[in-house]
């Protein structure tokens, strides 16, 4: 079973988590300045890369905390995992520190 | 308290039988209170009334050893569920208010919501282990551990007591489920 390092808990199964879509997507700050364009961009507007993405993720059955991780959509590997409200690691380094799991 | 009333007064389930050396066996109604707070807030305060919330995250901490009078499930980073008898929800809540006078935090009684069980014997990891998908080896589960998790489809707080004595705890509706699950896996 592919193992999930959470923050908190450390490597679980991955059927405790709950994927949330990309990460890093700011609200904008005042909707009403927005246009329409770009508001349906941010509303329905994903990356969806053949590679690794920043993505969110629930430990629902688990700490039951959200936390971000960058994910390989080709091979499924979690490249790394991180804190809400932290920035987004560099891939190359989040490689050396945490090897895949997958 | 009407609804806690009736959920005592009504037990969800009987004993099932097995014949195992494993022993699955509803636990009598305990107080639970399901605690929530910024460990910010906590502000080095270490025991509110009694019970130790400095564990790690997935951790139990009883001041004496088996008593389980105050119990502390460390499940999250700010998430605890305080276990105590249950006739003493009620001076526990508010020992714990008092304590906690103007800081942030959440204290709600959730005794009538879980149904626990409790799992004994040689090989009862074993058992636990035929739904729940954790790693419940001595290293990376030892006694003293605790957490949410899955027992097939159901969610459960897991403790370990013993190396082979776990405590599976349930919400109402799943209780029949999960003991059902577990019977059946003392008897493969």
């Amino acid at each position: 079973m592919l193992l999930i390092d959470c923050p908190y808990c450390g490597k679980r199964p991955e059927v405790e988590f709950h994927c949330g879509g990309e990460a890093h997507i700011a609200r904008p700050e005042t909707p009403t300045a927005v246009g329409d364009a770009d508001w349906g961009s941010f509303l329905y507007y994903r990356t969806n890369p053949k590679g690794v993405q920043a993505e969110r993720w629930l430990h629902g059955h688990g700490c039951g905390r959200w936390f971000n991780a960058l994910r390989d959509t080709v091979s499924d590997a979690f490249v790394a995992t991180y804190e809400m409200g932290k920035p987004r690691p560099d891939r190359d380094a989040a490689t050396a520190s945490t090897p895949s799991n997958a | 308290m009407l609804e806690r009333n009736l959920a005592r007064r009504a037990p969800t389930v009987s004993p099932l039988v097995s014949e195992a050396s494993v022993t699955v066996r509803p636990l009598d109604p305990q107080g639970r209170l399901a605690f929530r707070i910024k460990p910010a807030a906590l502000a080095g305060r270490g025991t509110i009334d009694g019970f130790d919330l400095t564990g790690a995250i997935n951790s139990r901490t009883s001041p004496e050893a088996d008593s389980g009078m105050r119990t502390a499930l460390r499940l999250g980073p700010d998430e605890w569920m305080l276990i105590t008898a249950a006739d003493e929800v009620d001076e526990r809540c508010e020992a714990i208010s008092a304590a906690l006078t103007g800081v942030p935090h959440s204290l709600v009684d959730v005794s009538h919501r879980d149904v626990g069980f409790s799992v004994e014997g040689p090989g009862a990891d074993v058992v636990v282990n035929a739904g729940c998908p954790i790693d419940l080896a001595a290293k990376a589960f030892p006694a003293g551990s605790a957490t949410r998790t899955i027992l097939g489809k159901a969610e459960i707080v897991l403790a370990r007591l013993a190396a082979d004595r776990f405590t599976v705890t349930t919400w109402r509706t799943f209780a029949p489920y999960v003991q059902g699950f577990l019977v059946e896996a003392t008897r493969s």
